[in-house]
């Protein structure tokens, strides 16, 4: 079988004690910052990435898994306790999370919310392992007319995930791809939009806009409103361990949680916030046993349906970005930067060329899961402790933690005055309500986009046509406009508006 | 005429002002034709797109109805400043200025400096507090960054380093 002996191969790489002690470190400063309220795992990833960048690929790389992991597990511990997401999939984990943490029920609320990620973590390993071959095999059918199509699906995706006004979300993706073309032009070689600053014609670092609007811009429109009192409920977890009724009651939706979420994750634009969603809202719809808790009130199906989803969703979109080399959202987005620096080009040539970095990474993944298990339920002391450190304290620590890693990409201190521009700018998204994330994922594929359209109305002499008559173009295409219309369609406009309020 | 949505006129108006401003910036570049495509020719499609649904964002500002004006409210011109101007001074500090002949003062000065200033975004800071902080961090990073991970850093400046 050669899914085994990939697969072994994966996990020769991965269980080497230093790949170990890797992943370990990543899934342990993961959950550290992840746990603080109000930093996501983008910017958790973008402020550890630094550290990263010594490790050979191999490592560097299950590390930054293991950070993402723990920022998005860090940030579900986060909302069952104090009620903040960290991030937006980990929202409607407050929902009930949160009413079962006031319950006192706090300890099976996070055994819950790990034992289903851990258990969606490896069915997700399974099908990226399943699915990467064939997946490979059809990306070597793409040519730069499919690749546009595929990446136009992924944009919209983004869009029609993100928050808020589509309109503004169609347009942070143009000025995301735009900002992505900044810099020397690899066909004729001219500076674009560089204003004759030599730093510029290198483009802008992706690690500067993602710092400064997600680092930088967070800190000054959270430290805009006055500090949350923060209910902690931190000494009621006692008893992590799930009763036998609840056992009873979330294993259907753990299996719920991970058959979406795995399927969502692979979606352009999809990933770990519309699975914990679509989840959640799965959830509610089935019937209720006598005697349930209502949603809402402390529903152990809704932390535990919610949780495996996300864990599935975050695992199952790397599948595009490691077989087509296409990140389908933000955080993909940020993985294909961290690869680039490490000089590994993301695409189907990875699995062929760069074997045991495609196994292991895929088998980090599972490692990472475990560990998360491992480091969460008996640690939760720590990061409960974590939690009860007031923000201004963190604030400056995170204020540096930026601006020491955008220094060190380039050991220049340009980088510093564009992470301060980009703080401006994304203080000002944040203000007039354009969610940042589409502008990110535009931003790394605009180059990728520009080249592929180029390539592709070169072969078919200027003809547009060329994107509609080639079936598979034709039917990613197809699939992006599908997904536009369903979301304009009134009905879905209400309940996509409905979902995405609660923060 | 009224505006309905503050948010999104203004959001519009940025949209579309980039938009046209990368647009033009384009037509500077040889654009060329579909077929054999200039560096112009993508950022003057997208620019002009994006101008137009800045556009469209700001017509639907005037017309259509939102709740409570969608009122961008007030900036936080204390947290700005203060964040920003961290960075900024952190990175003076740190690495020099050379237009203005400013040397070295490594990542200790530098570190020191940001945390007092981010510090200040915060009404109520405490000095005592602020500089214990500062300390934690900047034995932190240099136990992190240049002991672990071998970051290259000017770490101390430029009298003690010579």
């Amino acid at each position: 079988m050669d899914l085994i002996s990939n697969l072994s191969l994966g996990f020769g790489v991965a269980f080497t004690p230093i790949n170990l002690m890797y992943a370990f470190i990543g899934c342990f400063l993961g959950t550290l910052i992840g746990v603080l309220p109000g930093i996501g795992p983008l910017a958790t990833m973008a402020m550890l990435l630094p550290a990263t960048y010594a490790l050979p690929p191999v490592s560097a790389l299950i590390m930054l898994a293991g950070i993402y992991y723990g920022a998005s597990y860090g940030g579900s511990t986060t909302a069952i306790l104090v009620n903040l997401p960290g991030e937006s999939s980990s929202v409607v984990t407050c929902i009930d999370g949160y009413q079962m943490a006031k319950k006192g029920r706090a300890g099976p609320a996070l055994a819950a919310a790990g034992l289903g990620s851990f258990f969606a973590g490896s069915v997700a390993t399974l099908v990226i392992a399943t699915l990467a071959l064939p997946m490979t095999e059809l990306a070597f059918k793409f040519g730069p007319a499919e690749y546009f199509s595929l990446m136009t699906l992924g944009l919209i995706g983004a869009v029609v995930l993100a928050r808020g006004s589509l309109l503004k979300a169609v347009a942070m993706v143009l000025l995301g791809l735009l900002l992505g073309l900044i810099g020397t032009d690899v066909n004729s070689g001219v500076a674009r939009f560089s204003f004759d600053v030599p730093e510029l014609t290198d483009g802008i670092g992706f690690i500067v806009i993602a710092m400064g609007v997600f680092g930088y811009g967070e800190i000054i429109s959270n430290l805009a409103q006055p500090e949350h009192e923060r209910e902690l409920f931190a000494a009621k977890v006692s008893g992590l361990m799930p009763t036998k009724q609840d056992f009873k009651d979330m294993t259907p939706a753990v299996l719920r949680g991970t058959a979406l979420g795995s399927m969502l994750g692979i979606l352009p634009g999809g990933g770990a916030m519309l699975s914990a969603f679509a989840s959640y809202a799965l959830e509610k719809k089935m019937k209720m046993k006598p005697g349930e808790i209502p949603f809402g009130q402390g529903n152990i199906r809704g932390v535990a349906g919610p949780e495996s989803a996300n864990n599935a969703g975050a695992q199952t979109s790397f599948i595009p970005l490691l077989t087509l080399g296409i990140p389908g959202n933000a955080i993909m987005a940020l993985m294909v930067g961290a690869m680039t620096i490490h000089n590994v080009q993301p695409g189907p040539q990875v699995m062929t060329s760069n074997p045991e970095l495609f196994w292991g990474l895929i088998a980090s993944m599972w490692i990472g899961n475990a560990m998360l298990i491992i480091l969460n339920l008996p640690l939760i002391g720590i990061w409960v402790k974590l939690l009860t450190v007031p923000y201004r304290y963190l604030f400056p620590a995170i204020v540096l933690f930026c601006a020491i890693g955008v220094y060190s990409v380039n050991n220049n201190t340009w980088d510093i005055w564009m992470v301060g521009i980009f703080g401006v700018i994304g203080y000002i998204f944040i203000k007039l309500g354009a969610e940042p994330a589409p502008l990110l994922l535009g931003f790394i594929l605009g180059p990728m986009m520009e080249e592929n359209l180029r390539r592709a109305l070169l072969l078919s002499r200027g003809d547009w046509s060329t994107l509609v008559t080639r079936p598979l173009s034709a039917g990613l295409l197809a699939a992006a406009v599908l997904m536009l219309l369903v979301v304009l369609l009134p009905s879905i406009k209400m309940k996509r508006e409905e979902a995405f309020v609660e923060d | 005429m009224n505006i309905k949505s503050q948010k999104d006129f203004f959001a519009g108006l940025m949209f579309m002002g980039v938009g046209v401003a990368f647009a033009w910036g384009a037509t500077t570049y040889k654009v060329g034709t579909a077929a054999r495509m200039g560096p112009g020719y993508f950022p003057l499609m997208l620019g002009i797109l994006m101008a137009i649904i800045g556009a469209v964002i700001i017509f639907t500002a005037l017309v259509v109805e939102a709740k409570g004006g969608d009122k961008i409210g007030k900036w936080a011109w204390r947290p700005l400043f203060f964040i920003i101007a961290a960075n900024v001074v952190f990175g003076i500090l740190l690495a020099g200025l050379r237009d203005i002949g400013l040397p070295p003062f490594g990542m200790i000065v530098a570190i020191y400096a940001l945390t007092f200033i981010a510090s200040m975004a915060q009404a109520g800071s405490k000095f005592k507090t602020t500089l214990i902080l500062a300390t934690v961090l900047a034995v932190g990073s240099y136990l992190v960054f240049v002991q672990a991970l071998a970051l290259q850093f000017p770490v101390w400046p430029w009298f003690i380093t010579g």
